[in-house]
């Protein structure tokens, strides 16, 4: 497996893209994934499900305008470059 | 003990996280405004006195002092202060992603500490004392302990590996610039995969340590000086030695890694020693340390069996 410095960045960009997508009502709260399903004992470390849900959704907040930036730049760049 | 300053390192003081010296020394010193004065004095009046009356060269030589050497003192003001500008400008920006002190004292080593280092990595079974001392609250340089990560071994063992992985490819007629690049970022990606997956993982399991970013690749870069003794030996004595090495090298770096990062993880239990949720933590931890541990062999013969053919 040879990997290049733009491979790196298309996979960063691709999990990102991932993990942005999952939508919160339609998705997560079906599988009992959703926002108020996570913050479960206070006070004590949370759990791993807590954490994960935590950076799931820090994530889709953060990364969303930058996403948008990134994504529109890739597009560009592949129709213009294949 | 005072160090004697070694080439190529610039002697800092061996204080906990040095950072930068107080007065710090321009990037040119602005010593040149006194010796073109005399030069253009010297070139100027001679051809002035060639062609002036003999009351001339008094007043020549002031009237040219006038001229030459406020250009020039100018000029060099303005060229230093436009250095400054830019120096203070990158530093700036640099540090806003990450702390140049921080980064400073990873590279404070010497050359005792890297000898000791390298040879811990070699061979860690009869060290004892793997605690990494601080000093009032700041962990100790490199320099006073040897227990403390650095970057420079990672980096200098990095650039190595890279070399010699050309050098391999070159003995077997296998060798094309392209061949080197792409060595050389396949091994960069595979480090910023692990250190990502290693601070993923230590977020998820909410482990409290003092694990920075550059710990962890520090504690990641150290598996290339066990590729550069493996590759070596497999150059030197062929495909039974490249194993033997590579047998030799894994189990060294493993017992150095879970050994390292046992302080550092398994014993950061200050604030659930309630006994409330401890019981699955520690277990959790320790595969965590172990898998770390073991993906360094795996690692290693991925990126060197293909140059020990």
């Amino acid at each position: 497996m040879a990997f290049t410095l733009y491979s790196l960045i298309q996979t960063a960009i691709l999990c990102t893209n991932a993990v942005a997508v999952l939508h919160e009502e339609r998705f997560l709260s079906k599988i009992g994934w959703g926002v108020d399903q996570g913050i479960g004992g206070f006070g004590d470390d949370p759990g791993i499900k807590a954490q994960i849900l935590n950076l799931i959704r820090s994530v889709r907040t953060v990364m969303r305008v930058p996403l948008i930036i990134v994504n529109s730049a890739c597009i560009v760049l592949l129709l213009l470059f294949g | 003990t005072m160090d004697l300053p070694h080439h190529g390192y610039r002697a800092t003081k061996p204080r906990a996280r040095a950072g930068p010296p107080a007065g710090d020394p321009l990037l040119f010193d602005d010593t040149s405004s006194s010796t073109p004065a005399m030069n253009t004095q010297g070139y100027y009046t001679p051809g002035y006195n060639m062609g002036a009356p003999a009351g001339g060269p008094q007043g020549g030589a002031q009237v040219n002092n006038l001229f030459a050497d406020p250009m020039a003192n100018a000029a060099m003001m303005y060229g230093s202060s436009l250095a400054n500008q830019g120096k203070d400008m990158v530093n700036k920006e640099i540090s806003r992603f990450m702390s140049v002190n921080k980064l400073k004292y990873f590279f404070a080593v010497d050359t005792k500490y890297v000898m000791k280092k390298l040879m811990l990595l070699m061979f860690p079974y009869t060290h004892q004392d793997w605690e990494v001392r601080y000093h009032r609250d700041t962990p100790l340089t490199p320099r006073q302990d040897v227990n403390a990560p650095d970057l420079y071994i990672p980096t200098m063992a990095f650039i190595t590996y890279i070399l010699l992985a050309g050098m391999a490819l070159g003995i077997q007629k296998r060798f094309s610039p392209e061949v080197l690049g792409l060595c050389a970022s396949t091994a960069l990606v595979w480090v910023i995969i692990e250190v990502l997956v290693m601070l993923l993982s230590l977020y998820l399991l909410t482990v409290h340590t003092d694990l920075s970013t550059f710990d962890l690749i520090a504690y990641s870069g150290y598996k290339y000086v066990g590729m550069i003794f493996t590759v070596l030996c497999g150059l030197l004595f062929g495909s039974d030695g490249y194993f033997v090495a590579l047998a030799w090298s894994s189990c060294a770096l493993m017992f150095f890694i879970v050994r390292s990062l046992k302080m550092k993880i398994l014993s950061s239990l200050s604030s659930d020693s309630m006994g409330a949720g401890a019981s699955a933590k520690p277990r959790l931890r320790l595969y965590i340390t172990v898998a770390t541990a073991a993906f360094q062999p795996i690692i290693i013969y991925w990126l060197t069996s293909h140059l020990v053919r």
